[in-house]
């Protein structure tokens, strides 16, 4: 495992994900313009100073009130300039922040002052997580207190990860190593002791650490113990529509019909707000009888039932289910 | 010409200053200029002690470990140095200080519009001032001075709703301050005194009163939920009992964002008065300047979501907020191309206060370009929240503030106090702050990018040396903000007696005596020039100017 390598006055920080060269190229091209533009006013401010420097003690300078044509020019060239900036900005950002819908799905919790971090096949880390590189990775991320912040700055990305509601964040290492994890919103005390360590590795290698920290149980199957036994949800959401609530086979990802007549997205975070708020969105058809489990179920449960509901069949997800809730 | 000749003779007049002495004639004066002073005094404190809060964060930074001080106690470290500056020094600094003394006397009238008025934004002021101080002797406040929901809310364990009680009253004093100004630019123009020959000074202020009567109370209210949820557990901002912490950042960046501007447009204003009067000639587009400001006050409203590109907001809010942001950055430019161009042809001179005008653009520059790396929303994703915003953010509020604040101090400091300052020193300390400044948050730009994030008592190692050069810079600016402190304060002792005009400049305040008195002008003035208007029928007598020169 290749450590993080620094010069000794660091300029640049390490690469490692698909569109971190995005980000740098934007990154270079607003250093360009800001070069550009600060040696040209800072020439220009030298030139007309030294040029025009006080000849006579309270000599009047020349009589000159300004130019329409110069305002004009300079009023559309920054905005021009400005508007391509928004344009890259734009485009760098919509790769950022739209997960692709085939990617590897590790489940997110953070808490003052630690992250706590789960594998699709179950494995749990605490503070540091492995990866494979060049495979597509979408982080599903709430918190169990205050703001955090998931900030990779190798990968160039970070999203605000939010009590109440899901966020994502996705990436795709394209460089094995180690790289700095940071908490990058203040969330208290050991603010700046809430990070880690991202572990890039090789396909294989990242076989060999699943294969050597072998979980009892994934998120779904967590979910399920859950469902069936420990909440009882089974009782009510049955395998066919026969139960007094509606059946969630198949569900994720499909527009359900409320009782007040609006359609929604089954998504994570409609299923979490239907188990916190049951009463919020009643499905067409539905008594509103089902009690909330508020404060009976944990962050990460809560995470296991949402795993275990997508597992239960997908429809197609749409893209809206991305950095917004 | 009549106000000239009147400073000629030599007897002591009654001025502002002399007309009374006792505690009472401080206390309850209704003179503008009075109550300035008291502001000067109070904010310098505030800029102290927000200044001690700073050298603790750079001697904290100076190695990566946490060693210096508690994590606990580094969080509010940087909590204080925030709350003490932006809403005790950098908000107030310009508008009530120099906007306060010079206004009236810039559009020829005898005091603000309400006296009375503006005496109770100063003890507002204090009030709010007082409470928040007591609040962080008491054990302080770790929240940041963002209040970020919630942690403030909920999970802080500090003197959140004392220390927010006394922003709240404070900001009653800018919303009166505000007020004030505007029903006083709007009907106390002296005659002639025409919308187009005010001075940018005042049409930046006038900008700027805008903002604090519209964005101030809603930083109030927000304060006020905080309390509410804090004291009270009614669920606004907290999940956990039914609120929505996204709706606090709404909240909050709606007063805060356009709050910048109302530490820079003053600046602004400041800058257009030295670059016209040092270069002796007519500003270059004057309209342009003038409108401009009120353009960034307008277009300053609809960017607050720029601070929450990675908050979980809409990807569609964001790509709004950004393209707005770009847009506000025009006028901005329009403003530094306009300085430039004013230079051209000029007849410029190098005194203390041109210094700092010219090392706000230079600083102001940067602190804008760097504006659009962040206003950028693919690039935002990796720079926010990371010392990028924080260098970013000190040359906006320290390169451009601060340094248009120190040059109005020194330039309008003779009429003020009557007192001439070393003009060697003043030159000494303005070239420290540059090079200081610099020093210290130039290596912050590269740290952002490294990905240090802000708000952290420890870094990694590597970050290292890029941290002592910051810290070596700050100590150079510490040294350079402290001189004047010393040099100013001794010009009031030793001090040459400074004259009615000592750069023989059109404006109005240089036509009463040097300090004017209580009523500002002997007779009201009536105003036939165009600002800036360096021509000879103006009533500017070179010839005597030279001679008294040379005896001086």
């Amino acid at each position: 495992m290749q450590q993080q390598s620094y010069s000794w006055v660091p300029l640049f920080p390490e690469r490692a994900s698909s569109f971190a060269w995005e980000v740098d190229a934007l990154y270079f091209y607003l250093v360009a313009i800001s070069v550009f533009f600060t040696v040209l006013i800072v020439a220009t401010i030298f030139y007309f100073a030294i040029r025009y420097r006080e000849k006579e003690k309270f000599k009047s300078g020349a009589e000159i009130h300004g130019s329409l044509l110069l305002e004009t020019t300079w009023t559309a060239i920054p905005f021009v300039i400005a508007m391509t900036i928004f344009l890259g900005g734009a485009i760098v950002y919509y790769n950022q922040y739209r997960p692709p819908k085939d990617a590897m799905e590790i489940y997110v919790v953070g808490k003052q002052w630690m992250w706590k971090m789960q594998h699709p096949t179950g494995q749990r880390e605490i503070n540091e997580l492995h990866v494979p590189v060049n495979t597509k990775i979408k982080l599903i991320m709430t918190t169990e207190d205050v703001l955090h912040d998931f900030y990779i700055p190798a990968f160039r990305t970070k999203a605000d990860v939010v009590p109440g509601r899901y966020t994502t964040l996705w990436f795709e290492a394209t460089k094995p190593g180690k790289y700095h994890l940071y908490c990058a919103e203040y969330c208290g005390l050991n603010h700046s002791g809430m990070g880690g360590w991202i572990y890039v590795m090789e396909k294989e290698d990242y076989e060999r650490w699943l294969a050597g920290n072998v979980s009892n149980q994934t998120p779904a199957e967590a979910g399920k113990e859950l469902f069936e036994a420990k909440l009882g949800c089974a009782s009510c959401h049955q395998q066919n529509d026969q139960g007094r609530g509606p059946t969630l086979v198949g569900l994720f990802g499909k527009e359900v019909k409320l009782a007040n007549g609006q359609k929604v997205i089954a998504n994570e975070e409609y299923i979490r707000n239907s188990i916190l708020n049951p009463q919020g969105q009643i499905v067409e058809g539905y008594q509103p009888i089902m009690p909330t489990f508020k404060g009976q179920v944990t962050e990460e449960q809560l995470v296991a039932l949402v795993a275990y509901i997508k597992s239960l069949g997908t429809q197609p997800q749409s893209n809206t289910m991305t950095a917004s809730n | 010409m009549e106000n000239i000749k009147a400073t000629e003779t030599k007897e002591v007049k009654v001025n502002y200053l002399n007309n009374g002495y006792s505690i009472w004639s401080w206390l309850f004066t209704k003179d503008h200029k009075r109550i300035a002073i008291m502001y000067l005094i109070s904010i310098s404190i505030f800029f102290l002690i927000g200044g001690l809060y700073a050298a603790a964060i750079r001697l904290e930074l100076l190695t990566p470990q946490s060693d210096l001080f508690e994590t606990g106690t580094y969080n509010k470290i940087f909590t204080h140095h925030g709350i003490m500056m932006v809403f005790f020094f950098l908000i107030p600094a310009i508008p009530a200080t120099l906007g306060n003394f010079m206004i009236p006397i810039m559009i020829g009238a005898k005091d603000l519009a309400f006296p009375r008025i503006n005496l109770l934004s100063l003890y507002l002021y204090w009030l709010g001032g007082i409470i928040t101080l007591w609040a962080l002797l008491q054990g302080g406040v770790d929240t940041g001075w963002t209040f970020y929901t919630p942690y403030s809310t909920t999970f802080s364990n500090s003197y959140v709703v004392a220390a927010g009680l006394g922003i709240f009253i404070n900001g009653f004093s800018s919303i009166l301050t505000g007020l004030n100004f505007i029903v006083t630019i709007h009907t106390m123009r002296a005659p002639g005194m025409t919308w187009f020959r005010l001075p940018l000074f005042v049409w930046a202020h006038y900008a700027t009163s805008l903002v604090m009567i519209l964005g101030t109370p809603v930083v109030a209210i927000t304060i006020l939920l905080v309390a509410v949820e804090r004291i009270a557990r009614i669920g606004i901002f907290d999940p956990a009992i039914g609120g929505d912490p996204i709706l606090f950042q709404h909240l909050f960046w709606f007063y805060s964002h356009p709050a910048v501007y109302i530490m820079i447009l003053p600046s602004m204003g400041v800058i257009s008065e030295l670059i016209a009067n040092f270069s002796r000639k007519r500003i270059f587009g004057y309209e342009f300047i003038a409108f401009s400001s009120i353009a960034i006050a307008v277009f300053g409203f609809l960017v607050w979501g720029h601070h929450m590109f990675v908050s979980g907001q809409s990807i569609y809010a964001g790509l709004v907020f950004s393209f707005l942001t770009m847009v506000v950055a025009v006028p901005s430019a329009i403003k530094v191309f306009n300085w430039t161009a004013t230079l051209y042809k000029g007849q410029v001179s190098y005194d203390t206060p041109m210094l700092y005008a010219l090392g706000f653009i230079g600083l102001f520059l940067i602190g804008g370009l760097t504006g659009l790396f962040l206003g950028s929303i693919g690039l935002n994703v990796h720079l926010t929240d990371t010392y990028f915003v924080v260098a970013h953010f000190h040359y906006v509020m320290v390169g451009g503030t601060v340094l248009g604040y120190l040059g109005g101090l020194h330039y309008w400091w003779p009429k003020m106090t009557g007192k001439m300052y070393s003009e060697f020193w003043g030159k000494i300390s303005a070239m420290l702050v540059f090079v200081g400044f610099n020093l210290t948050f130039f290596p912050q730009f590269i740290l952002g990018y490294m990905g240090m994030p802000r708000r952290y008592a420890a870094y990694p190692p590597e970050l290292q040396v890029l941290n002592i050069f910051s810290t070596a810079g700050a100590s150079v600016l510490g040294v350079g903000l402290v001189l004047p402190v010393i040099y100013l304060t001794l010009s009031l002792i030793v001090g040459k007696k400074a004259p009615a005009n000592p750069w023989l400049l059109p404006g109005l305040e240089w036509r009463t005596s040097s300090p004017p008195p209580t009523e500002n002008f002997e007779e009201t003035p009536v105003v036939t020039w165009e600002a800036y208007e360096f021509s000879e029928d103006n009533g500017l007598d070179i010839e005597k100017a030279k001679r008294e020169l040379v005896t001086a």
